[in-house]
């Protein structure tokens, strides 16, 4: 139906078009008007420069405040917050440039259309005015550069060592995550390693891998500084948050990080967005191939109490996968058989 | 200059029209190539857009054309829809607004404008044009092969392009794209060197570097981009080709695909995102300087008023020459480069904003207290500059490496760079055409289908790209098939209908275009001398210049282009070719003492004969 409503739109406003300009060529042909130069066309068409620069700045407006709630997503991160502010200080000062000098490129030639009477301004140049515009604009832009190296500094920071460690891998064409285990500590892989069900390519030479888990989704604790660890296995992929301001490619051969802290559990943002069935989202943003845009897992952030007990709750994988333990060499089997809690 | 029309005519279809090296023909095959491209690369967009804003619509309709990228059940394959944005990115950067404009203009005005008998070398010119040709057919076959054409996107990153068994456009259709690619840097480069040999070389007499019009200052300045940075576009091709071909590993390493671990170790994929940058930013100068160019001597002409700031125009150009190799790695701030990096590079992209600022301004002021005629051309200068605003203002939030990382890879950086480089070249190009079609053919376009044209174009162009800034803020990923599987992504339907909508409207309007520009080459009213009143020289050309441009001697060169309205004239423009003394009456002071020097001018050796007429 909007639809519909939208071609008719547009239909009218190309008649309407095509009317004004065929009526005036019927008016310039009464008046037997001979110079093009002051034709009706220049008219016309000066004011419909004001027309759309008023227009477009209505919609405009009235688009940005109707549905601020559906384009400004809610923040659920501590640097979230500083990256939004920046945004929106950039918005105001590019937006009174933006408003000013729109206003200025229509308003001027409808001001100063051709009419034989007038004779343009010859006004080459002047230094001063270009001086002006040079330093004002650099004196601005320097202020966003430094509130922006500010910002930017603060969340490339290297996480706190009691940081949440958390791996995720991407893959055509999904993710996969994988936590430490009790001992705080990812073990060790090789792309070497990888098969069907290993798909980590986890090292059981190391011992740090035994109790490591690998759950459905990923959980994060409030409050608490989390550093994902990111990779990929096969082609590039990006690690992205929308709700957390957080996005990383996923590079084979390079592992990448990113340190962030939730701030609002998955409950807390249910009851902000009023929405019941609401879930964090982790998306791709690099394109990887056919199944770019359905690589999805669901985020669930948890009161740091209720994440702990999540958390120890978890099976490791290695006692999920038992046949694994034949590569476990001999001499270690008994610690990883007590460190991955499998009965003997 | 006299041949006889019999002998000439017999033995010269081919030579006149096919392989010619006359720049005037040369440049009208950049166009001709340049509009058909244009309308592949539109068609593919209509058809993305359609799955955007319709994604429940029956496709069935395509099938003859698509074939088997239409699912049993009528829908766009996935893989497709990535085919299909690789190659409208690819052509429209590169064939349409590299070759179709800059090859366009540069070949067409730069002997025009700086009073030159042709290029330096007529045989290089039309091998430039070959060559792209070839590319194009290259490019053009990639399109129906059966495992489709390049899909990883037009900046092609490895692995994803590497790697056959990791998409199906990265088989064939990849090493058709590379080849293709090749084949075009040649083209760019040939023409490249010609251009800037040109305009060192053969101006006229009295034709110094202050008095060449922006046009010529803007192709100059482009041609030196383009020379410095497609060579490295093709070292990142090559070491593609090795690693796809020969099983380097330049770009990959520690890979595991398809059930098997690849052999590679040790390469790296940003060291490809660096090369491809290196002329990726670059090239939206290439692309977008000539349009600011032509822009800059429309608007004057157009104003009756002398450029604003002739100096500081030249100035802001050279400084976002310079700076454009310097930016480049503002496209990588969330690869996992150090921090630090990225620091430095935002310093850098926020000062290219600077001269960015400047020009704009002085567009305004060029535009203040004017005595403006809306010839169509004029109308499309105006829509650039408005354009130019709009998506350069976003550049801002982009460049601040803290705002990218939410940004970065969404919708936003689609409607950053669809303003301020696909629209702004492209109002470039139209104006471009609008304003020299009478010097072109011989003949005026119809000017009320050009407003036409033009209003339901600027309209269509902001409906189609605005709206996609509020979906960017909203965080939706650019390349995304569908956005239905995300909760976060599952809204705005009705304003990507919206969009698709105003792209099909948008699209269509061009045929009015299409239209306006072959009857009027063949039916328009035959041109006057001089349409548009303006005071370079081309418009000192027989109305359809032939083979050398001028029938006699090339006229002399004594003013800068942009005496318009000046105080004392009886007319509001004065020709380059008018000399100071038969001004007296609006001579600025300075001006006066030039008058001694015409003699000088008049009596220098005129060394064109050397060229072989
Ligand atoms: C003036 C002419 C300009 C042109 C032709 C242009 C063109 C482009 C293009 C084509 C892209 C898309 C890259 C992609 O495919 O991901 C882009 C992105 C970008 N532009 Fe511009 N741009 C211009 C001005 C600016 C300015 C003035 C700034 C900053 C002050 C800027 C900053 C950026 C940044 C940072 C990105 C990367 C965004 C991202 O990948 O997330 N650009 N630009
Ligand atoms: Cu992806
Ligand atoms: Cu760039």
């Amino acid at each position: 139906m909007t639809g519909f409503v939208i071609v008719l739109a547009l239909f009218l406003i190309s008649a309407i078009l095509v009317a004004l300009f065929r009526l005036h060529t019927l008016v310039e042909v009464i008046r037997g008007k001979k110079d093009e130069r002051s034709g009706n066309s220049n008219k016309v068409n000066a004011a419909l420069m004001v027309v759309f620069l008023v227009t477009s700045f209505v919609l405009l407006i009235w688009y940005s405040v109707k549905e601020f709630d559906n384009y400004n997503l809610p923040v659920a991160s501590e640097h979230g917050v500083t990256t939004d502010q920046l945004f929106w200080w950039t918005m105001v000062i590019t937006g009174v440039v933006f408003i000013i000098t729109q206003i200025l490129l229509f308003w001027f030639p409808f001001k100063y259309q051709f009419s034989e009477k007038r004779k343009a301004l010859f006004y080459p140049d002047n230094t001063k005015l270009e001086i002006i515009w040079t330093v004002v604009p650099a004196i601005a832009l320097a202020g966003l550069v430094l509130y922006g190296l500010l910002v930017w500094n603060k969340v490339m920071q290297p996480a706190p060592k009691d940081a949440e460690v958390i791996e995720v891998m991407g893959y055509q064409f999904a993710w996969k995550v994988r936590y430490p285990g009790k001992d705080k500590e990812l073990g060790g892989y090789d792309y070497r390693l990888i098969d069907a069900v290993n798909a980590f390519g986890m090292n059981f030479n190391d011992r740090a891998s035994f109790d490591d888990f690998s759950p459905r989704e990923l959980h994060l604790p409030k409050g608490r500084p989390v550093e994902i660890k990111i990779r990929a296995r096969d082609v590039l992929h990006s690690f992205y948050l929308p709700h957390f301001r957080v996005k990383m490619d996923a590079v084979p051969g390079m592992p990448t990080r990113f340190a962030f802290t939730p701030t609002k559990t998955t409950e807390e943002m249910r009851a902000e967005t009023g929405n019941p069935d609401f879930n964090y989202e982790l998306a791709c943003t690099e394109i990887c191939g056919r199944g770019h845009f359905s690589m999805r897992l669901i985020v669930v952030v948890h009161e740091p109490e209720e994440y702990d007990k999540w958390y120890a709750e978890q099976e490791s994988w290695l006692s999920k996968n038992p046949d694994y333990l034949s590569k476990v060499p001999s001499d270690m089997k008994e610690l990883a058989m007590v460190k991955a809690n499998i009965a003997q | 200059m006299d041949h006889s029309h019999d002998h000439e005519h017999k033995e010269t279809f081919i030579t006149k029209y096919v392989f010619s090296q006359d720049h005037k023909t040369i440049a009208k095959q950049y166009l001709i190539t340049g509009i058909f491209w244009a309308l592949i690369g539109g068609a593919m967009s209509i058809i993305f857009r359609l799955q955007l804003g319709f994604p429940d619509m029956n496709l069935e309709f395509l099938r003859p054309i698509l074939g088997g990228w239409i699912t049993p059940t009528g829908k766009l394959d996935p893989e497709f829809y990535l085919a299909l944005v690789t190659m409208h990115g690819t052509i429209m950067v590169f064939f349409v607004l590299t070759a179709g404009l800059s090859g366009t203009f540069s070949n067409f005005l730069i002997p025009l404008q700086i009073g030159a008998r042709d290029m330096a070398s007529g045989f290089l010119n039309m091998l430039s044009y070959w060559f792209f040709f070839l590319s194009s057919v290259v490019m053009f076959i990639s399109i129906f092969i059966p495992t489709g054409p390049a899909s990883g996107g037009w900046v092609i990153y490895p692995p994803l392009s590497a790697l056959p068994q990791a998409m199906s456009g990265s088989g064939l259709g990849m090493t058709l794209w590379l080849v293709a690619m090749v084949f075009f840097i040649v083209s760019i480069l040939l023409g490249g060197v010609n251009y800037i040999t040109t305009i060192i070389n053969l101006r006229t007499r009295g034709m110094s570097f202050s008095k060449l019009p922006l046009t010529i200052w803007s192709f100059f300045l482009t041609a030196i981009i383009g020379l410095l940075s497609f060579p490295v576009l093709v070292a990142a091709a090559l070491l593609l080709i090795f690693d796809r071909t020969f099983g380097t590993s330049f770009y990959l390493s520690e890979i595991f695909i398809n059930g098997e671990a690849l052999p590679q170790m040790g390469g790296s994929p940003i060291l490809f995102q660096h090369l491809f940058w290196f002329l990726g930013h670059p090239e939206v100068y290439i692309v977008l300087l000539p349009a600011l160019g032509i822009t800059s001597e429309i608007i004057a002409t157009n104003s009756r008023k002398p450029i604003f700031g002739y100096k500081a125009m030249i100035i802001s150009m050279l400084g976002i020459t310079v700076l454009s190799f310097i930016v480049w790695a503002h496209h990588m701030f969330v690869t996992g480069m150090n921090p630090f990096l990225g620091s430095i590079f935002m310093l850098l992209t926020l000062i290219i904003a600077i001269p960015s600022a400047v020009k704009v301004f002085n567009y305004l002021t060029t535009l203040w207290k004017g005595n403006i005629v809306f010839t169509p051309a004029m109308m499309f200068s105006i829509g650039l500059v408005s354009f130019f605003i709009s998506g350069g203002l976003t550049g801002i939030f982009l460049g601040n490496s803290a705002i990218d990382i939410q940004l970065h890879d969404t919708y936003f950086v689609v409607a950053h760079f669809h303003l301020v480089m696909g629209s702004a070249s492209f109002f470039g190009m139209l104006a471009g055409v609008y304003h020299w079609f009478p010097k072109m053919f011989g003949r005026m376009m119809d000017s009320k289908l050009g407003y036409i044209h033009f209003w339901l174009t600027f309209a269509g162009v902001y409906l189609v790209f605005f709206p996609l800034h509020y979906i960017g803020i909203a965080g939706f990923p650019r390349r995304y098939y569908s956005f239905t599987n995300f909760d976060a992504f599952n809204m705005f339907t009705d304003l990507n209908s919206l969009v698709s909508i105003a792209a099909i409207v948008t699209f269509c309007a061009q045929f009015i275009f299409l239209f306006n520009f072959f009857y009027s080459m063949f039916r328009g009213k035959k041109a006057p001398a001089n349409p548009w009143r303006s005071n370079t020289i081309e418009w000192t050309t027989p109305r359809v210049p032939g083979h050398g441009n001028w029938p006699g001697e090339i006229p002399i060169v004594y003013r800068w282009p942009y005496d318009y309205s000046k105080p004392g004239a009886a007319e509001d423009f004065i020709l380059q070719t008018v000399p100071f003394s038969e001004t007296k009456e609006s001579n600025l002071p300075h001006e006066n003492e030039l008058i001694a020097e015409e003699e000088e001018l008049k009596n220098m050796k005129v060394e064109e004969e050397s060229h072989g007429h």
